[in-house]
């Protein structure tokens, strides 16, 4: 098994190495010159040549990408042309907002989802059935900025259960010490419930909004997996051999129809962790992606540079571990390791 | 048959709900099963006689529900018992085993603990004791290294290896009733022999009654005390395993007799009698006179493949190859320098078990894997030379074609039949254009027996039958010099076999082509090929004139093989005579 996923790890080097290419030409090819944009619209064309020297961008393509590996060896994304922060920073304090918000998301889509595409399966055509599907499809066909704003006009202006959207905590409470990142985890480890309160009144709502848009692929990729494995004909078997209808749901057939499961949750959280830029503009949310989005809209290269490159190697992470969770899952697989 | 039968099934009838409304599956069945007494139901596909068994058991489908009659298990009422008492029963007192051993265990549970689930459940064992059970169980169904086998999953062992586990399964609860839905079909003839005797001395030792599911006469009569045939839903003749095999009464019973390929019959023999006649009327070609030139010569033919992620070996060397440090890179010869020859419009047949090398050998002929060494000669043309890729794009692919096993999984699910006969002339035929394409269709249709109006149906809307027909007419197409048949029969019925050996027999006559036969089963290549070739882990072990191998085999693998191949204690000459005064 150890084997195996080392095996598997070395595969991922030369992911990486594509991953830091193309980061660096795409960043290239993007319209607009950071040189004119970072001198403002006063600037004469020496001193948008002299911006253009200091960084770096005068010299022939292999040197820059040579400097910029150099960088990025020593944990060196550049500086943000607009905030004049290094990028390292600005990224690691918002990927874990970011990742906190999916994750918290995608488990509840998990837990409502998963259990709902069994029972839909197992009473196939039932009111649950039926259920299923209408959740599935609503939750699909709804934007996130629309469902956003509908729980925060519900839940906020007119129940007034919910904390007004402006971020992660509120102007009151102040952010645990940093650890994980992740506040909930951090408050906890502080000890701080009144923070962790905090934090969880914010985190759900926006979450709530990722998970009933994640619901539908999750809830109808566990569905159909489940019916084919339902007729299978080791689950004849065990219903032959007299086995409780749970040990054959759960144990016989739940855990063979995890795979396709597995590979949709990757997917999912990928699609989630770049996508949920809306989610975190509606609710004020430091996450990487309206970062990314903004600093894309003012040719700002180095953290859009810096974002791909975290997502692209947090994909090839995820995939990692997917792989993983299919070995252990699936002892077939490990065998082609 | 002393006092009240263990089983007594009355009148059942079992429908399904189907999309085109109601289907009866079994009409008014009637079975009784004493206590120690083994039963089989015999028929075709489609007969009902898994439907009955999963009505005993109650495990239909959704959609299937038994509508009249009753179904009586030592006194209980199984038709209007409730589901929790139905659970207690299943796997306790009536066990199952299923067909397709490797696909009826949970993949990714250890085989140790799905046995230690039923136990279990059933209250048979503690938890501080069940996997000594479990090996105990694994053990009895002569399992070697049980404690070592228990930690295997499915994957890991071999076909017959899979189905003791299903044996064990089903009796580790030691149920009095046991329910074998045709426990060897695709299982070798060796390992359907030694399945068979141990499913018949752990029931006979523990005083079980069985119910043998089977589409195989032969292997009802020798294992079983009473026969019953059942036809569309219907039981057409029930009597004594000997009364059924000596004198079958009903018709039906007489055509399935007929079709079953077995030693001293004819390939005319074995279509029902008013059929007969009429397929002995094709044309002849001339046999050409003059001397003996090979079409294909094989020689010193070698397949390698690298050891690892290899079929065919015993998924204990892979594993003991896993756990130890890494294993040399070492190759596996498939197959392992084999020599023979084919004549012009002769018929060689490929025998040999799973993973003897004999579809390797078949595939490299057909040019679609590559050889290790060796030379094919087609024709006095080294084909082995060319590359498998470069192959398919030659004029010599028109050549060689073949037939394959499963007619439903050969055949594009999105093509109509008539498309799927048109697609090798469209690829490398020289007939051109749509209505032309069509005539050829039409032409090879009728040669092959299937109706025109069939043409335009996709295959999940023909018969096996009809697959098959489909499947040899697109072979033929290009019309090749050696058609390569791989076990082009294995997937259909008997009374289906019966007629498509014909047909390639006519087809063969008349078109003079070469067949290469692989298959597993000798009374079925001993009825269309001249020669036989008989090969054992790579090798050929033997090799001859069908009648002289079959009658007197020279190799011990050989004899074994014909050994294997159930025969009925009740002698098959006294049989022969009086069915065949009565047929003529």
């Amino acid at each position: 098994m150890l084997a195996t996923i080392g095996k598997r790890f070395m595969t991922v080097i030369p992911t990486l190495i594509g991953v830091v290419i193309v980061t660096f030409l795409l960043t290239r090819v993007l319209p607009g010159d950071p040189a004119v944009y970072f001198a403002g619209p006063a600037a004469t064309p020496q001193s948008i040549a002299e911006i253009r020297k200091t960084l770096g961008l005068d010299r022939p393509l292999p040197e820059q990408f040579a400097r910029y590996v150099g960088d990025l060896a020593k944990g060196d994304f550049g500086n943000s042309l607009s905030t004049g922060r290094p990028v390292a920073t600005e990224i690691t304090s918002r990927l874990p907002a970011s990742a906190e918000l999916t994750l918290f998301g995608l488990i509840m889509s998990l837990m409502i989802a998963v259990p709902l595409g069994i029972v839909a399966a197992v009473k196939q055509g039932s009111w649950v059935d039926h259920t299923c599907r209408v959740v599935a499809t609503a939750g699909v066909s709804l934007p996130v900025f629309f469902t956003g704003l509908l729980l925060v006009y519900v839940f906020y202006y007119l129940a007034g259960w919910a904390p007004a959207p402006v971020g992660r905590l509120d102007a009151f409470a102040t952010a645990p010490p940093q650890v994980t990142g992740f506040y909930l985890i951090d408050s906890l480890i502080a000890g701080d419930l009144e923070t962790f309160r905090a934090s969880l009144g914010q985190l759900l709502l926006p979450a709530l909004t990722l998970a009933v848009f994640s619901l539908a692929p999750i809830a109808r990729m566990t569905r159909a997996s489940m019916l084919a494995v339902l007729s299978s004909d080791f689950v004849r078997t065990a219903r032959a051999s007299g086995l409780k209808g749970r040990t054959v749901i759960i144990t016989y057939a739940f855990r063979n129809a995890m795979l396709p499961v597995v590979t949709t949750l990757g997917m999912v959280f990928s699609f989630l962790l770049g996508a949920n830029v809306l989610v975190e503009k509606v609710f004020a949310w430091p996450g990487i992606g309206s970062y990314a989005v903004e600093a894309l809209l003012q040719s700002d290269f180095a953290p859009v540079q810096g974002f791909v490159l975290t997502m692209a190697v947090l994909y090839v992470v995820l995939n990692l571990l997917i792989d993983i969770l299919y070995g252990v899952i699936d002892p077939r697989v490990r065998l082609e390791g | 048959m002393a006092g009240v039968p263990l089983l007594d099934v009355r009148d059942l009838t079992v429908e399904f709900q189907t999309r085109r409304g109601t289907v009866t599956a079994v009409r008014n069945v009637d079975i009784s099963v004493a206590k120690g007494e083994t039963v089989a139901i015999v028929g075709e596909s489609g007969s009902g006689k898994s439907v009955t068994s999963y009505a005993v058991m109650r495990i239909l489908d959704r959609a299937g529900r038994i509508a009249e009659g009753s179904v009586t298990f030592g006194g209980i009422d199984i038709r209007h018992a409730d589901e929790d008492d139905m659970r207690n029963l299943r796997g306790r007192e009536i066990s199952m085993i299923f067909q397709n051993p490797r696909a009826a265990l949970n993949p990714i549970r250890k085989v140790g603990r799905q046995i230690e689930d039923v136990l279990l459940e059933h209250v048979k064992a503690t938890p501080s004791e069940v996997t000594d059970k479990a090996v105990e169980i694994l053990d009895q169904v002569k399992i070697a290294r049980p404690r070592e086998r228990y930690h295997a999953y499915p994957f890991e062992l071999s076909g017959g290896m899979c189905q003791r586990v299903v044996i064990a399964l089903a009796l580790a609860c030691r149920p009095q009733l046991l329910i074998a839905d045709e426990p060897t079909t695709g299982l070798d003839v060796t390992t359907q022999k030694t399945v068979m005797d141990l499913i018949v001395e752990l029931t006979r030792e523990r005083g079980m009654s069985t119910i043998l599911i089977t589409h195989d006469l032969g292997l009802a009569a020798t294992y079983c005390d009473r026969v019953m045939v059942m036809e569309k839903g219907n039981v057409v003749e029930s009597a004594t395993a000997r009364a059924v095999f000596t004198e079958p009464s009903h018709p039906y019973t007489r055509k399935l007799m007929r079709a079953t390929p077995r030693p001293g019959v004819s390939l005319r023999d074995l279509l029902p009698e008013d059929a007969s006649g009429a397929a002995s009327a094709v044309t002849k070609l001339p046999v050409a006179a003059g001397e003996r030139k090979p079409l294909l010569t094989v020689e010193k033919l070698v397949k390698e493949y690298p050891r690892k992620g290899l079929e065919g070996i015993g998924g204990t060397v892979k594993k003991l190859l896993r756990r130890g440090p890494v294993p040399e890179p070492d190759t596996f010869r498939a197959v392992d320098g084999i020599s023979f020859e084919i004549d012009r419009g002769e018929s060689v047949g490929l025998v040999g078990e799973s993973g003897c090398g004999k579809s390797t050998t078949s595939t490299m002929i057909m040019r679609l894997i590559d050889k290790t060494e060796g030379t094919i000669l087609f024709d006095g043309e080294d084909i082995g030379e060319i590359p498998a890729k470069a192959f398919a794009r030659l004029p010599l692919r028109k050549r060689i074609q073949m037939v394959f096993q499963d007619p439903t999984d050969s055949l594009n699910p999105r093509f109509t039949a008539a498309r799927a006969i048109a697609d090798p002339i469209l690829r490398l035929g020289d007939i051109k254009g749509g209505a032309a394409v069509r005539a050829r269709c039409e032409e090879l249709a009728r040669q092959v027996g299937l109706p025109l109006d069939l043409l335009d149906r996709f295959p999940h809307q023909l018969s096996g039958g009809q697959k098959a027909r489909v499947g040899i007419a697109r072979a033929i197409a290009l019309k090749p010099d050696l058609v390569i048949l791989d076990e082009p029969t294995a997937a259909l019925d008997v009374s289906v076999q019966a007629v498509v050996l014909n047909l390639l027999q006519d087809l063969k006559e008349t078109l003079g082509m070469s067949y290469l036969f692989v298959s597993h089963d000798l009374n079925v290549v001993r009825l269309l090929c001249d020669r036989v070739i008989v090969m054992c882990a790579g090798k050929i072990v033997e090799e001859g004139p069908t009648e002289r191998v079959m009658s007197a085999p020279e190799a011990q693998y050989t004899r074994d093989l014909l050994a294997a191949i159930p025969q009925p204690k009740f002698g098959r000459s006294e049989s022969e005579s009086p069915r065949r005064a009565a047929t003529s």
